[in-house]
Order: structure tokens, then C-alpha cells, then sequence
């Protein structure tokens, strides 16, 4: 492929895509995101392109293979196009049906559908489906459009258009003027609105030139996968974010900071840098404008805190990712000490669309102080288990039970979590509240870069608490000495709490440790560190009370608090309960009652899960 | 005769010998020893014209790297928040008693490594235990023991 030399040469190519494409009478797009692949949507896709050829349709029938749609609950899944028919839950003895019926004739296949938990009835369109039709899928809907190893799917969405328009109709400040009239964001997790860090960027003096630009998808907020859905499903859409932002702030080099656990992410996108390189899309004199401009990608190394701005440039530069006092700000002093901005995947994916459709309309969608779409990982206790994209300011509970469908098991909701080891457990009295980044923080919790990880009654609040306060004791990278030792404590007195050795005034004790972390902690690991015992602590202080007092967890999930016994009168005898026992604690013969020997039970609840007449009791 | 070039090497032949080529280079010759050997450090530290310590420093602070030999086998579990939730801590207990190790351990006939990670982005399928890359979805402690007793019944262990 020659270099692209102008937007007509661009535009040119684009319709020369749309028109070998045209031969097309249908379009089959499975998705290989992580839940998917999890589920060997490989295989699949394999066999459907295998059975697609042998029958000679590939003239007719492109078999596309893209990032995830969404809806990893219903994995793996398909969309047909042009009828738009949703598969869920396809497995290899379903293709040449597919492919005969499907493919060729554009039937639906009843058993393949979703069928609508509340009426029971077969949905054939995706965008029918209760998951979707609420959603606000501005970012994610192209995803099932774009084999993200293939350029051309992408400019045939109209990719690239929205870097045209800035790079020859628009002035560099003019970028940025429309980025804050639209009120964009950050996704990473604060909300800092993007045009002032990109203004400060641009006015920041470079001695040898050199400006850097760089993309923060290390994600390390655990339970979450949007940044990498988007970036491993539609890299462009972040690279033509990213040339947009260069070209506002004057910024020649960029980075992509990935973590090293999201190995297909970073095949996907060093493909699709290669590819946008091939095409002049990125190097020298981009479509020639002048404008010159590449991407490099860089691997983390597992380290929480290497999502932190210093910590993730240390990374980059090949140094201890540690995180560094910032008096002077990244914008002037960042990576190589030369001006940089750092955003979120998100944030960057963000910019193509408010370019091509103006701040006015961007602004449409959302609230006042929060524009736009959020995607969040929808995960934990919830049916609709996925990625979903809302409006801002739509409340916890539409997203929570109108998309997720609600707690499974018929258990109930107790809390849900958001903002990630940084944020907090909000509970079921304040469901109301919308997403939006202030009034998710007046409640004590935040954004976060959009993990939602959903509790319910099994769920011990003191655990969760201690659970995060675990995570960060591991992450901290111990440069300062409010967070390294701060957490320390936290965890041996929530250690204390769960395992029944607690005492009231241990509750008090965490806020004065919370807030001391607070004020006087390096980075925004320390800082925010407590709000996840804080929020806890305020919102289900009963809890701890009770694991006090009464020695007791409710959720059962604390071992020192609970027992396992065997009711006899239901117990038949059936030897699952003994055989499943890893440590050999249960007694009984054949057909006779069991006895669990309490000296022997390390409460793995192995038992509870094999017995299948309930007569195991936990308490 | 014709040596084998070492996994340093290679390398750093293909990321570079530029300092910000360091966590990948260190990732590449993981990949190869499935630790990170002394020699194998110093060697970086010269080609990339820089201290061991700081080849050294990188090398302890990130948790994917080891700088002790792994097993053949290596058993992950997801530690993440919506495996958690789902019981991802009763699925390590019942992977460290079926191993006989702590997590980070190596058995002692160097089968198998037992590793926590902090969440693999599949979280639909929670709780996630990976065997060799291979992944198991809605993992619960009774499952543990048959998924690795099938590693095990492979290399004739059981
Ligand atoms: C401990 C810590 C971890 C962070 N992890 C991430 C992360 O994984 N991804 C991310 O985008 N931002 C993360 N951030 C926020 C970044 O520091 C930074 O604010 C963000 O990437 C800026 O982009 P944005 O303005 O587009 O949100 C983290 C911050 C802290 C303090
Ligand atoms: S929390 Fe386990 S895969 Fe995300």
C-alpha cells in the first residue's frame, strides 16, 4: 500500500474499501473479546470461516473476527448483519447451522437467541436485547464493526475523518477550545477536565523541542476491562484520539503504556500501529499536513502504582516505577523531563468523536459538570455480567437492575463498589445516586476509571474492606512512609476485626489512620487508600460491630466466626459431603447421618457446595 | 560450529539497546529461563550500558518478574475484585493444599508454581484459576482438585 499524501488520496481509499465491499450480502462478526476467548470463541471462528469457504459463500459472506460486544455473560456471541440477529452462547456444533441457514438465508435460529428473562420470549436483534437498548453505546457499538487487526474496517466506519478535520480545518487551540467546550473528562479515574491539562501542555516550554503525548492502559483497578475492551477492540479509534491531542498540544512522540497482563492487547495494537505507519498515518508529514508524529507501545511490569502518572513515566523510561512529589507538574517536567500529557484510553477514544460531532452535541449527553458516555465493568453478583456504556447521570440502580438484570441465586443486593481499590461500597439506600463524578464522590466513593463490581449478601463488608487495604499493602511501593506503614496497620486491625480479636476502639484508631494517610501520603495510591474502610465503616458499621461483639459475620465469610455442622434430619447419607472433604473431617456410614469433627474442619466449604439436600449448615 | 545465541541477546536485538527497552527485554528472557538467572541480569546490565543495580532494581520491584526458577507448570489464580467476590480465596486455599505450596511457591520436583494475579480482565467468567494459559472459568474449590489432578495425571504424578 502507497502513502496516503492527502485527505482526498484518504477519502478515495475509503470508497475504494466500500466498493470491493459491496459484494457482500452478509456479515457474520464474532467476538473475540476476553470472556469470549475464554470460551474458545477462537475455535469458532475458525470453523464458521472453514464452513463458509467449503461452501463457497466467501464471496458473499465476510466472517469478521473483533473485540468484545459487551455482553461476556451471553458468551460467546455473534451479530449477523444486515438483519443485526444476536447469537449467545454458540458453541462449535452450532455452526453449519449458522452458516446454512443464517449466513445463506438470513433465517433466525430460535435456540441461539436471547430469550427475554421476563417474557420468555425469543429477542432476534441486538439492539431489542433489555442489555443493550438501555445502553448508550457511542465508544463500544463500534467494536463489533472492526476486526481490530484490519485498518481497512475501520476507515470503512469513517475512521480517521475526525483527524482530517483537525489537522486541516482546525487550529491547534481551536482543538483544544472544543475539547473544553465539550467538557471532556479524564476516564482514568479523578475526572480532571482534559483541555486544561492539554493548555498547559501546549504552553510549556520544550528545550529540545520534544513533547510526548502518552495513553495510560494499565488498568490496574482490579475487576475492570474497559480500557483494555477498547484499545485491544478498536486501537485506531485511541490512535486517532492520541494524533488529535499531539497535534492540539504540539506533541511529537507518544507512548502507550500497557500492562503486561493484556498480551492480546498489545498484538492488537502493534499491528495496528504498523498498519496506520504502512498507510501514513502516523510518521512523517501525516496525509500531508506537516504534521509529524509516531507511537511507541511500552509493557508494565505488574505494579499497581505504575497506573500513577510519575510511576507509569519512571516505567516508561525503564526505571523503578515509583512515583515521584509533584511540585512541579508532568505537563512541564514529565517523561526525559520534557512537557508530557498523560490520559486515559478512554478519554483519548473520547476526542475523534468530539471533533466530528461538535462540543454541542457531545455536550447533549450527560450531565452538566460529567458530558459524555462512562463504560463500566459490570461484574461481581449481577446477572448481566459485561461492559456497559451509560449516559452520565444515569443512577446506580437502572444500570444495576434495568442492564444487569439484577443479584442472581435470588439472593439480595447489599452494596456495590466503584472507583476500584480507591474508591467505595455504596449501599443499596443510595442507589439513586447517578453516575457522575461528583455525585459519586459526595457519596464518598468515586468513578474510578469504571470498575462497578456488584455485592450481595454473601458478601462480609469488613472483609471487602480488608481485602482492598490487603491489595494496597502489596502495592504500595513503600517510598512513603504514611502509606507503607499506614496500610500496614490498617490491615492488622481489620485482621483482628475479621478474625474475632477486635475491639470498638480499633474503629477509631482507622480514622485517625485514615486520615493522617490522607493528608500526608506521596500519591494518590496513599491518599485515597482509607476510602475503602471509610466508606465501609460509615455505611455498614453494623457490620464491624458485630464481628466485634457478638463474634459473629453475617455474610459467613469470616472463618474464625463461623461452623460448619450437618443437620441430620436432612442429611441422607448420600457420602458426597465425606468424598468431597479435602482434609478427611466428616464421619458417617452409608445412608446414616454425617458428622462433621469440628477439631479436624478447616472451613473450606467444600462440603456446603457438594451437598445437594442442603443438609450442611453454615452459621 | 555455530553457537546458539543467548535469549540476552536476542533480545535485546529485538527491542533495542536503549534503557527504555528494559521491562521487555527482562519480560523476553523470562519467557525463555521462566526466571531470571543472575547471568542473565549481568548480561543485560552491560549490553544496555547500565548498573546492575538498576537492571536488579527493576527486576525486584515489578511482581512478574522472579529471580527464582519456576516449575514446569504454573497454576494462577485471580485475586481480582469480582473474583473475590465470587470466592476466589476459598479456590487458592484448596489450590495450596492440592499443591502442598504457598502462593509463590514452586513444589519441590519443580512441577508446579502457584501464582495470585490481580485480575486478568475475564471477569465475567470469575472465579478464573489459568493452567499453562489455558483458562478455567467459574472455578469453585471442589473443581480445584480435578483440574489439577489432570496436570498432574499427565506427567504421571498421581
Ligand atoms: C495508584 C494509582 C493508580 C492509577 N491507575 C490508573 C490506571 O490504571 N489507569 C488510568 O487510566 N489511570 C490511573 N490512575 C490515574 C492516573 O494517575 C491519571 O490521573 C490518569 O491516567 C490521567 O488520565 P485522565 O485524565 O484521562 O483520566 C491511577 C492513579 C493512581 C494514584
Ligand atoms: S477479577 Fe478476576 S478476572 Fe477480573
Amino acid at each position: 500500500m502507497a502513502k496516503i499524501k492527502s485527505p482526498a488520496m484518504l477519502e478515495e481509499y475509503r470508497n475504494e474499501i466500500l466498493r470491493k465491499r459491496e459484494r457482500y450480502t452478509r456479515v457474520i462478526s464474532l467476538c473475540g473479546g476476553p470472556g469470549c476467548h475464554a470460551q474458545h470463541c477462537n475455535e469458532i471462528y475458525e470453523a464458521v470461516k472453514k464452513a463458509v469457504e467449503k461452501n463457497g459463500s466467501s464471496e458473499s459472506v465476510m466472517v469478521r473476527k473483533t473485540g468484545c460486544h459487551g455482553f461476556c455473560e451471553m458468551g460467546p456471541i455473534a451479530v449477523i448483519q444486515p438483519e443485526g440477529i444476536f447469537y449467545c452462547k454458540i458453541s462449535l456444533e452450532d455452526v453449519p447451522e449458522i452458516v446454512e441457514r443464517t449466513l445463506e438465508k438470513g433465517e433466525a435460529i430460535e435456540r441461539l437467541l436471547y430469550s427475554d428473562p421476563e417474557s420468555e420470549k425469543a429477542i432476534i436483534k441486538e439492539s431489542k436485547v433489555p442489555f443493550y437498548a438501555k445502553q448508550k453505546r457511542l465508544l463500544m457499538s463500534m467494536n463489533e464493526h472492526i476486526d481490530p487487526g484490519n485498518i481497512e474496517d475501520y476507515l470503512a466506519q469513517g475512521g480517521y475523518r475526525a483527524l482530517v478535520k483537525a489537522l486541516f480545518e482546525m487550529e491547534p487551540l481551536e482543538i483544544i477550545d472544543e475539547v473544553d467546550k465539550a467538557g471532556l473528562r479524564g476516564r482514568g479515574g479523578a475526572g480532571f477536565p482534559a483541555a486544561s491539562k492539554w493548555r498547559a501542555c501546549r504552553k510549556a516550554i520544550a528545550r529540545d523541542g520534544i513533547k510526548y503525548v502518552l495513553c495510560n492502559a494499565d488498568e490496574g483497578d482490579p475487576g475492570a476491562y474497559m480500557d483494555r475492551s477498547l484499545l485491544e477492540g478498536n486501537p485506531h479509534l485511541v490512535l486517532e484520539g492520541m494524533l488529535i491531542g499531539a497535534y492540539g498540544i504540539g506533541a511529537t512522540e507518544g507512548y502507550i503504556y500497557v500492562r503486561h497482563e493484556y498480551p492480546l492487547t498489545v498484538e492488537n495494537l502493534l499491528i495496528a500501529l504498523d498498519q496506520a505507519r504502512e498507510v501514513g498515518l502516523l510518521g512523517k508529514n501525516i496525509l500531508g499536513s506537516g504534521f509529524d508524529f509516531d507511537i511507541k507501545v511500552s509493557i508494565g511490569g505488574g505494579a499497581f502504582v505504575c497506573g500513577e502518572s510519575t510511576a507509569l513515566m519512571a516505567s516508561i523510561e525503564g526505571r523503578i516505577g515509583e512515583p515521584r512529589v509533584k511540585h512541579i507538574h508532568t505537563a512541564e517536567r514529565g517523561l526525559f523531563n520534557r512537557p508530557t500529557n498523560l490520559n486515559n484510553v478512554e478519554t483519548w477514544a473520547n476526542v475523534p468523536l468530539i471533533i466530528n460531532q461538535g462540543a454541542v452535541k457531545y455536550r447533549k449527553i450527560g450531565t452538566k459538570t460529567s458530558t459524555g458516555t462512562k463504560i463500566f465493568s459490570l461484574v461481581g453478583s449481577i446477572n448481566n455480567t459485561g461492559l456497559v456504556e451509560v449516559p452520565m447521570g444515569m443512577t446506580l440502580r437502572e444500570i444495576i437492575f434495568d442492564i444487569g438484570g439484577g443479584v442472581p441465586k435470588g439472593r439480595k443486593f447489599k452494596a456495590v463498589q466503584t472507583g476500584g481499590p480507591s474508591g467505595g461500597c455504596i449501599p443499596e439506600s443510595l442507589l439513586d445516586t447517578p453516575v457522575d463524578f461528583d455525585a459519586l464522590y459526595d457519596v464518598g466513593s468515586m468513578m474510578g476509571s469504571g470498575g462497578m463490581i456488584v455485592m450481595d449478601e454473601t458478601t462480609c463488608m469488613v472483609d471487602i474492606a480488608r481485602y482492598f487495604v490487603d491489595f494496597l499493602c502489596d502495592e504500595s511501593c513503600g517510598k512513603c512512609v504514611p502509606c507503607r506503614e499506614g496500610l500496614k496497620q490498617m490491615l492488622f486491625i481489620l485482621e483482628d476485626i475479621t478474625q474475632g480479636r477486635g475491639s470498638l476502639d480499633q474503629l477509631e484508631l482507622l480514622k485517625e489512620l485514615a486520615e493522617v494517610m490522607r493528608d500526608t501520603s506521596l500519591c494518590g495510591l496513599g491518599q485515597t487508600a482509607a476510602n475503602p474502610v471509610l466508606s465501609t465503616l460509615h455505611y455498614f458499621e453494623e457490620e464491624y460491630i458485630e464481628h466485634i461483639k457478638k463474634k459473629k459475620c453475617r455474610a459467613g465469610v469470616c472463618k474464625p466466626l463461623i461452623s460448619f455442622s450437618i443437620n441430620a434430619k436432612k442429611c441422607t447419607g448420600c457420602m458426597a459431603c465425606r468424598k468431597a472433604c479435602p482434609v478427611g473431617a466428616i464421619k458417617g456410614k452409608k445412608k446414616e447421618a454425617h458428622v462433621i469433627q469440628p477439631e479436624k474442619c478447616e472451613k473450606c466449604g467444600i462440603c456446603f457446595e457438594a451437598c445437594k439436600y442442603g443438609a450442611v449448615v453454615r452459621k | 560450529m555455530k553457537k546458539e545465541l543467548s535469549p540476552e541477546l536476542k533480545a535485546v536485538e529485538k527491542y533495542g539497546s536503549d534503557r527504555t527497552c528494559l521491562i521487555p527485554i527482562l519480560h523476553e528472557v523470562q519467557k525463555e529461563y521462566r526466571y531470571l538467572p543472575e547471568k542473565a541480569l549481568r548480561n543485560i546490565a552491560s549490553m544496555l550500558d547500565i548498573s546492575l543495580v538498576d537492571v536488579y532494581g527493576v527486576a525486584t520491584y515489578f511482581r512478574s518478574f522472579s529471580l527464582e526458577p519456576k516449575g514446569k507448570h504454573t497454576v494462577t489464580c485471580c485475586m481480582g475484585t469480582a473474583c473475590h467476590v465470587r470466592n476466589s480465596p476459598g479456590v487458592l486455599e484448596e489450590a495450596k493444599r492440592t499443591l502442598g505450596i504457598d502462593a509463590g511457591e514452586t513444589t519441590e520436583d519443580m512441577l508446579f508454581s502457584l501464582e495470585t494475579v490481580n485480575c486478568l480482565g475475564a471477569c465475567a467468567l470469575g472465579p478464573i484459576m489459568v493452567v499453562d494459559g489455558e483458562y478455567h472459568g467459574e472455578v469453585t474449590p471442589a473443581k480445584v482438585k480435578k483440574i489439577i489432578g489432570k496436570v498432574k495425571h499427565q506427567e504421571g504424578r498421581d
